[in-house]
């Protein structure tokens, strides 16, 4: 027998209701399932549309960064060093655009039913692992192709994308629930993330960056977890200790202020969407 | 079930919207700019008391119907029931799973197939996936798409797809079931098919809750129902006196209308009077409306009217609209338009009669404008008991021959 559910008026302050999150599993699976087909169904070349995009992306941006600004890619082949970057910032930035879409994207679901509203972004990044997943195996098929052999670092790099996703993820399901009430979020949003590209080491490396500037190179977390991403893959000298411990504390801390804020607006979604 | 707990216990129960700060949609910016300008009061919002101290009990395996006049609460009621969107205040305890039906369809998605579709819809509402393996068979069964399963469900017919959504919904295994109106789609069959099935729910012990436009159906399926006027719980017991109450809510109402500054529409243009040719009629007699509108000189788009014919439950028997006949009036002069129904004959009854003026918007929606009685006579040359013409909610003229 099912326990009594007790329904009040939202309280001040509310943490997430893990029991109930962990029922509705099954909805996570689901919408990732459905996000997923949905985007390998519906494109002619299917799964090779996730590799060309970081490729082309690589590409440019060894022509123009590497050939035309002449920058340096730490001694890794251009094209190499930029893939990478490009793999682990796609993962940043689609698993923030689309959890930070999801709950408007989702408004008539949200209107209808119940079920716990963390799963609506939470799901949404699914997509961007499954992605990231197909890309990262044909970069290992490119470390092969270029001969880099990465070492024993490379066990790390799926800790370092999932800290990545977490920082995105928590960054994103804040902003789900204030783009609810304001939707000029939706705006500022990608514009934001087309700036913070270029403002971070993805397609020119760090010792590119002058050393008078450097500092607040530095002081980007973006950077760690971008120069942690390729030290893994890319036979890197490590980034110092701080910066390990920073994106190991960040990414955590991030995502436990994403869920809360959005905690604190969730009840009303169905009221103001 | 635990005896001796309700399955729904609601105390105090009510629900404000802000609908001065929600619409205005504002920006984070207007929001900050808004703040500058005026840092005391958080904008000027007006509330809206939809819902108001609402205290009821439902017991296990009743079917108990919501109904009221539009705006009076029922579909925000069944909102917060299903934990849609929260109370203001007040406090329900839910003995059991809520499942909702709240439209059909809901979380479909039309490229995905209607196998997939099935397992993402039954987890939305609240069934696991061996809950939705050990239904399947019976779900496809009763939506009758095994042909289908494999194609996405936008290739489906309306019909196709309602019989789908429907089906899931009727076979979840939670122990209280909300419901929308989804009765009102499908064919007839299809129909009888869900009333059929809802009251199995019912008699399984669980607990339905059923909000609905339609009296006829709430008649047929509920073993109590609630009355709310205007947010406020009027009436909680057995259906025959909260269809009464609603019914003598429209009556209250025709009076409120017949002030043209109460009703809605934009107002450019309003009907004066809508007169009946008579106020009793035999079922076969001609019925006449007029609608009177008096000049508007400052309007110069042609409109039209629309008249539909209501029975005593609020269903729309007939439409009429002028459009249809050509019907397309000067706004500039005095105009009486008079609507003559032949076809098809009325049953005995009360009907009312709503008048609508449209240009390019609705200009007056006049509800409950008129109203006249049909004498309980046959109009058919024999005689025969009533079972030959309960059912039917209009009397067709009809010819039968054999050869």
């Amino acid at each position: 027998m099912a326990e009594t559910v007790v329904i009040t008026p939202p309280g001040r302050f509310s943490v997430p209701h893990w029991r109930e999150l962990w029922n509705a599993r099954e909805i996570l699976f689901q919408f990732g399932m459905r996000d997923v087909l949905l985007r390998y169904r519906q494109t002619a070349v299917g799964v090779a549309w996730v590799v060309v995009q970081p490729l082309a992306a690589a590409a440019v941006f060894s022509v123009v960064f590497g050939r035309v600004a002449g920058l340096s890619s730490a001694g890794v082949p251009y094209f190499l060093f930029t893939y990478m970057g490009m793999l682990a910032w796609t993962l940043f930035s689609t698993a923030l655009s689309r959890s930070a879409a999801s709950v408007v994207g989702s408004q008539a679901l949200i209107q209808k039913v119940f079920f716990p509203r963390l799963i609506v972004p939470a799901a949404s990044v699914l997509s961007s692992v499954v992605d990231f997943v197909v890309g990262l195996l044909f970069g290992l098929v490119l470390l092969v192709v270029y001969g880099v052999n990465p070492g024993f670092q490379v066990l790390l790099a799926p800790v370092v994308a999932l800290l990545f996703l977490m920082f995105g993820l928590g960054i994103g399901t804040a902003a789900s629930a204030v783009m609810v009430r304001y939707r000029d979020v939706a705006y500022v949003l990608p514009w934001l993330i087309q700036v913070l590209l270029f403002a971070s080491p993805v397609a020119y490396a760090l010792d590119a960056v002058p050393s008078s500037l450097k500092l607040w190179f530095e002081a980007n977390p973006l950077t760690w977890y971008l120069e942690l991403f390729r030290y893994t893959l890319l036979r890197q000298p490590a980034p110092p200790a701080w910066q390990f411990v920073g994106a190991a504390v960040l990414a955590p801390l991030v995502l436990a202020g994403g869920v809360l804020v959005f905690q604190q607006f969730e009840r009303r979604f169905a009221d103001i969407v | 079930m635990p005896p001796n707990q309700p399955a729904v216990r609601a105390v105090g129960l009510g629900k404000t919207f802000q609908i001065g700060r929600t619409d205005s949609r504002a920006t984070a910016v207007e929001a900050a700019l808004r703040f500058v300008r005026n840092p005391s009061r958080r904008g000027a919002a007006s509330e809206l008391r939809v819902l108001d101290d609402l205290t009821f009990d439902i017991e296990w395996g009743s079917a108990t119907g919501i109904i009221g006049r539009n705006g009076a609460g029922k579909s925000t009621l069944l909102k917060i029931l299903t934990r849609v969107s929260p109370p203001t205040d007040g406090r329900i305890e839910l003995a059991g799973r809520v499942g909702s039906l709240l439209e059909v369809g809901t979380g479909f998605h039309p490229e995905l197939t209607g196998r997939e579709n099935i397992f993402l819809n039954g987890s939305l509402l609240g069934m696991t996936r061996k809950e939705i393996r050990a239904r399947f068979d019976e779900i496809v069964d009763f939506s009758g798409v095994e042909k289908f399963l494999e194609t996405p469900v936008k290739r489906y017919s309306s019909g196709m797809y309602v019989r789908l959504a429907f089906a899931v919904a009727a076979h979840l295994e939670t122990e209280i079931l909300a419901i929308d109106e989804v009765l009102a789609v499908g064919d007839a069959d299809f129909q009888a098919k869900s009333l059929r099935r809802m009251r199995e729910v019912a008699k399984e012990g669980r607990t339905v809750l059923f909000v609905s436009h339609q009296p006829q159906t709430v008649l047929s399926l509920c073993t109590s129902a609630m009355f709310l006027d205007r947010g406020q719980l009027a009436y909680h017991g057995d259906v025959e006196g909260a269809l009464d109450l609603y019914r003598r809510s429209y009556e209250k109402f025709a009076v409120e209308q017949s002030d043209p500054s109460a009703r809605p529409g934009s107002g450019e243009i309003r009907a004066a009077e809508v007169q009946v040719g008579a106020d009793q009629y035999e079922p076969e007699d001609e019925k006449v409306v007029t609608v009177h509108v008096p000049p508007h000189p400052a309007e110069s788009a042609p409109y039209y009217v629309s008249c539909h014919v209501n029975d005593v439950n609020g269903t729309v028997l007939l439409q009429c609209d002028s459009r249809l006949v050509g019907g397309w009036y000067d706004p500039t002069t005095d105009n009486t338009v008079e609507l003559r129904i032949t076809s098809p004959w009325l049953k005995p009854g009360r009907y009312t009669i709503d008048v609508f003026v449209c240009g390019r918007v609705v200009l007056d929606s006049w509800e409950g404008a008129a109203a006249f009685e049909v004498y309980p006579h046959n109009p058919y040359p024999e005689f025969a008991t009533d079972d030959a013409f309960e059912s039917g909610l209009v009397f067709p003229r009809f010819q039968y021959k054999v050869s």
